[in-house]
């Protein structure tokens, strides 16, 4: 099991460096292939105040005029040492792990996504819980009480929850209540308005999350109550919930735990959507206002952000799968 | 259906008046498909008494698994417009109580207790994701109000009898870590967990290799002595069924077409598809035949069974009859005036399915 | 041996009647492994393997039936799939018709498809639902690029009324037929190209056993019609019994007995032949229960593992002879000369104290 985990650590640091190198690859490496200049791409990243010397600096920056895995060098040694530069006028110490400097916006990348990261958690976790909790009653009780007319309306629902958009379920949410004004505040220093500011949103992401593990749910409890150990479970007198939960539900669940943790890693590193549509400031805010700005530091920061929660996401479900299954655990 | 009494000799093993142990009478289960109504046992009646046990013989789609999970209750049922589940009826007595029209708790009371079932696949059959331990614990706990400890101590002296060597540490290990034969051990212990009064073995040897199966069917030989349990074998084995059974039942298409005393079913078989059944396994125990002698055709579909005796399309004997087998369904009757019940579903008369047996059957076999 | 016109009975019968030990074998392995490779740890180094098949030697002579029995995890599947190359042996060697096939590559396999087919167990999985019968049936010839006289669809035709179908069934997809059909259909597409040697891997276990009877059946009247040789893998020895002319009995990857079969089934010489053949339940009621018990030689415990089986005689560790001699040497599988009971030169025992 060490070996196993050890193995799997080695691989997504890894990966998460082939990630770095594609991403470095798309960002600065393929405009220069499309025939822009050093300075076209410097310009890029210097804000409104384009002058020579700001313009050197980025060049210098980011090492534009070396080869290309001097580059990439430089940009990994910087996450893990940290590094100096100028931005034209000022030195600036970026400490380890350092992503970059926006220019644009004349912050640093690393402190920015910390500060961004609670809203997405906060955001990201809650809505988990609640898909979790719906997705898998509903797809119980539906698969148990497949054909009836409460399992059809059911699935209808769930349905609509995979087909409808989250700009329009947050926003239909949103009136319904009202249009409240809500703004975030952090859990820290006022839960409750913290979860005010946050349920619209869970609920609004949550719908579509829950309808899709109701759904799987269902059709894997299906399964696991054809299996021959469920009849054997019936055939020793258990009640019929113990047959249901402790052995169907049990059988069933292993393709949703690992659904469940791709898809929360997919979720910390931003939920663009909904994160968008109710201003929340969280990563996926970010990623689409730096989009915008074409602030490239910022773009590759939650990038490799995202990729990392990903990646560390597939190593938990591995290493849960092998604890849920004595199968997998013992080979 | 009252032609159909015991198969013991009459006045033999219990007072009269009172019930055998278990008593099926006209059981029918029909599950309505899309494809149409699907009547996969269609009318059986059997007894049995405790320290006897009773094969039942047949190929897939014969009614003969359906026939097993219907004495636990354990089809879905049926809503009230008959659809989505099993519609049963007859009566299954057991030890005094019937058993068709008794309700969910009841039966729940009944299952794993005083009746428990034996399954084909260990593997399949046993949750892979507990210990043997913990599903043999649970099969004792459900009926016992006894603390996880002395559960525990109940599996581990269930195991060791059943022959499973240290079973102190091997009540802790998953399915997966026993080897087949070793599975269907801790398969049967798991069944003897509230020592049942009747056992039902649903192919318990077919996914087992022929040493350990020797071995498994000497072990519930021992066992069914030891608690004096009644046994039902179901399988298609003809060689594991005379191994254990002291009464045997064909099943053809979701009827009994022959049912009496396992010698006499042997030696003496009436119907043409026991006889179908017996030469076209090629036996150890007589000289390598020529060729082997197959019974025709498939087995029916059970959306689609033939009008009629199920067997006709497939029987050799039907010209003599007439239209008579595809026309009107045989009656399982007594064959002769014998002291052994002995019940074929057959409309050659009995004479000549006598000589047919003895002067074209025999030999074959 | 070899001729093209497969239609002639006289093939066959010349083939049965030379099949004493002076005619060329049609196919022989040597020596024959399998080891798979066990992987662990963090380089995935090979720290073991799984012997599925530890070295057998045996022959198949043209038009014959030999049985491979034995119980599972024995190796007699792998052993099959090695005859037939869909698995490369990890050492001796397999020559078919006196030449080596053992590394052949997929390149120069593809004439030998021809001579060599499969069945499989299950017609159910083996055969593509998405297909056609005729497409099916009509593959090989396809594959190997053969032209029928009459076209292709005419001669998947004359097979399926060969193997007891109807032509019409052409069109039809596969879940439209029962088992046996099904299974008749998987012998169709093995005779398409008019092979020399079937390998049956377990051909009538999923059938129901009237039905397991026509099938056996339609065996034994292809052979006869063809001139084919079949190894004929199974674990039941009752049918293993009827259709063969001689007999090889596996345990743990190795041979342990192979002999004609009136003389493996009459005076088994191995333990091993002797438990697995007084195992099988004899249908009839009189030696039911202690009288069956008695006459049977009952193995205790379960096989060991082929990752890592015993020392010396791999059934040492559940026969009721084993001595000092069985755990440090490995009996050759050889003809028994001396002793009081001598074997012919057909029958052959790997034990230290044979019957």
């Amino acid at each position: 099991m060490l070996t196993f985990i050890v193995r799997r650590l080695i691989a997504a640091v890894g990966l998460l460096l082939v990630v770095a190198l594609i991403t470095y690859c798309i960002f600065y490496e393929l405009p220069q292939w499309a025939g822009m200049t050093v300075d076209n791409l410097a310009s890029e990243f210097v804000g409104k105040s384009q002058n020579q010397d700001a313009l050197n600096g980025v060049i210098d920056r980011f090492h534009f005029n070396q080869p290309f895995f001097v580059q990439y060098y430089d940009y990994v040694k910087a996450i893990l040492v940290g590094d100096t530069y100028s931005d034209g006028t000022q030195l600036i110490h970026c400490n380890a792990p350092c992503f970059g400097y926006s220019f644009r916006n004349s912050e640093q990348v690393w402190p920015t996504l910390l500060d961004r990261f609670p809203v997405t958690f906060s955001l990201a976790i809650g809505a988990a819980v609640l898909w979790l909790i719906f997705g898998l009653a509903i797809g119980v009780i539906s698969a148990v009480r497949k054909g009836s007319i409460l399992d059809r309306s059911v699935m209808i629902v769930a349905l609509l929850g995979v087909a409808l958009p989250v700009y329009f379920v947050g926003p239909l949410i949103w009136m319904l209540d009202g249009f409240p004004a809500v703004s975030y505040s952090s859990f820290l220093s006022n839960p409750l308005s913290w979860a005010q500011a946050l349920w619209i949103p869970w609920v609004a992401l949550a719908f579509g999350y829950a309808a899709i593990y109701a759904r799987m749910t269902r059709a894997g409890m299906l399964d696991a109550l054809g299996e021959d150990f469920v009849r054997t479970a019936r055939a020793k007198g258990l009640s019929n919930t113990r047959v249901i939960l402790r052995h169907g539900l049990r059988a069933a669940i292993m393709p949703i735990v690992t659904m469940f943790g791709m898809d929360v890693g997919a979720l910390l590193g931003g939920a663009v959507l909904v994160e968008s549509v109710f201003s929340l400031p969280g990563i996926g805010y970010l990623a689409i206002n730096s989009l915008g700005q074409s602030d490239l530091p910022m773009i590759m920061g939650v990038t490799l952000m995202a990729a990392f929660f990903v990646i560390i996401a597939n190593l938990v479900v591995d290493v849960l799968y092998a604890s849920l299954d004595p199968r997998v655990r013992m080979s | 259906m009252s032609t159909i009494s015991s198969p013991f000799e009459v006045g033999d093993a219990r007072p009269s008046g009172s019930r055998p142990f278990l008593d099926v009478n006209d059981l029918h289960v029909h599950f309505s498909t899309e494809d149409g109504l699907v009547k996969s046992v269609d009318g059986i009646s059997f007894q049995l008494e405790r320290g006897q046990t009773l094969g039942i013989v047949g190929e897939s789609g014969s009614g003969k698994s359906v026939t097993s999970l219907s004495l636990l209750g354990l089809h879905k049922k049926a809503d009230r417009k008959g659809r989505g589940g099993a519609r049963m009826t007859g009566e299954i007595w057991l030890d005094g109580e019937e058993l068709v029209s008794a309700d969910e708790a009841k039966l729940r009371a009944l299952r794993g207790n005083k009746m428990a079932m034996i399954f084909q696949d260990p593997l399949s059959a046993m949750h892979p994701f507990y210990t043997v331990g913990d599903q043999l614990i649970e099969a004792y706990r459900v009926h016992h109000k006894v603390s996880k400890s002395e559960g525990r101590k109940r599996a581990i002296e269930m195991l060791d009898r059943v022959g499973i060597p240290q079973p102190n540490s091997r009540v802790d290990d998953y399915p997966h870590q026993f080897s087949g034969g070793m599975r269907q051990r801790a398969m049967i212990a798991m069944s003897l967990m509230c020592d049942p009064q009747l056992l039902i073995a649903d192919e318990p040897t077919t996914a087992l290799d022929v040493t350990v199966q020797a071995q498994i069917l000497d072990l519930m030989r021992d066992l069914q002595r030891e608690f004096n349990s009644a046994l039902i074998i179901i399988t298609h084995d003809l060689g594991v069924v005379a191994e254990l059974a002291d009464d045997i039942m064909v099943m053809y298409g979701g009827k009994a077409v022959e049912y009496g005393p396992a010698k006499t079913v042997f030696t003496a078989p009436e119907h043409p598809y026991t006889w179908g059944l017996l030469t076209s396994m090629p036996r150890l125990d007589r000289p390598v035949q020529d060729r082997l002698a197959p019974i025709p055709g498939n087995p029916p579909s059970m959306i689609n069974v033939p009008s009629g005796c199920a067997f006709n399309p497939r029987c050799g004997f039907v010209a003599q009859n007439g239209g008579r087998c595809s026309g009107e369904v045989p009656e399982l009757l007594q064959t002769t005036s014998s002291g052994r019940r002995h019940l074929v579903r057959c409309h050659l008369p009995v004479d000549v399915r006598q000589r047919t047996f003895n002067e074209e059957i025999r030999t074959l076999l | 041996m070899s001729t093209d016109n497969y239609s002639s009975a006289t093939v066959a019968d010349a083939g049965r009647a030379a099949s004493g030990a002076a005619s060329e074998p049609l196919l022989s392995a040597t020596g024959v492994q399998m080891h798979f490779p066990i992987r662990r740890g963090l380089l995935r180094r090979t720290v073991g393997a799984v012997r599925a098949v530890d070295g057998v030697d045996f022959e198949v002579r043209p038009g014959e039936t030999l049985g491979l029995v034995g119980e599972s995890g024995c190796g007699k599947s792998t052993t099959g799939r090695l005859l037939t190359r869909l698995l490369e042996p990890t050492g001796g060697t397999v020559k078919f018709e006196g030449r080596d096939i053992t590394h052949m590559k997929p390149g120069e396999l593809r004439p030998l498809r021809r001579d060599i087919q499969m069945v499989f167990q299950d017609p159910q999985s083996s055969l593509n639902p998405r297909h056609t019968i005729g497409s099916i049936v009509g593959a090989p010839f396809e594959i190997q690029g053969i032209k029928s006289p009459n076209g292709t669809k005419r001669a998947v035709q004359d097979l399926l009324a060969l193997v007891g179908l109807s032509p019409e069934h052409y069109n039809r997809y596969p879940h439209e037929f029962s088992g046996g059909q099904r299974q008749r259909i998987g012998i169709a597409r093995a005779l398409a190209l008019k092979p020399k040697l079937v390998v049956a891997d377990e051909p009538v276990s999923a059938l129901d056993v009237s039905i397991q009877a026509q099938v056996v059946n339609l065996f034994e009247d292809l052979q006869a019609e063809l001139g084919l040789a079949y190894v004929f893998i199974a674990h039941d020895l009752s049918v293993v019994r009827h259709i063969s002319d001689r007999v090889a009995v596996m345990y743990l990857g190795k041979i342990v007995e192979i002999a004609n079969r009136d003389d493996l089934y009459s005076s088994a010489r191995h333990p091993y032949t002797q438990a697995l053949l007084s195992a099988v339940p004899i249908p009839d009621p009189d030696r039911k229960g202690e009288e069956a018990k008695r006459e049977r030689i009952l193995l205790t415990g379960d096989v060991p593992s082929p990752i890592n089986p015993p020392s010396g005689c791999r059934f040492r560790t559940r026969c009721w002879k084993a001595q000092e001699i069985c755990s440090t040497q490995e009996p050759p599988l050889v003809q028994l000369t001396s002793g009081p009971r001598p074997t012919g030169a057909d029958h052959k025992v790997a034990c230290h104290f044979p019957d």
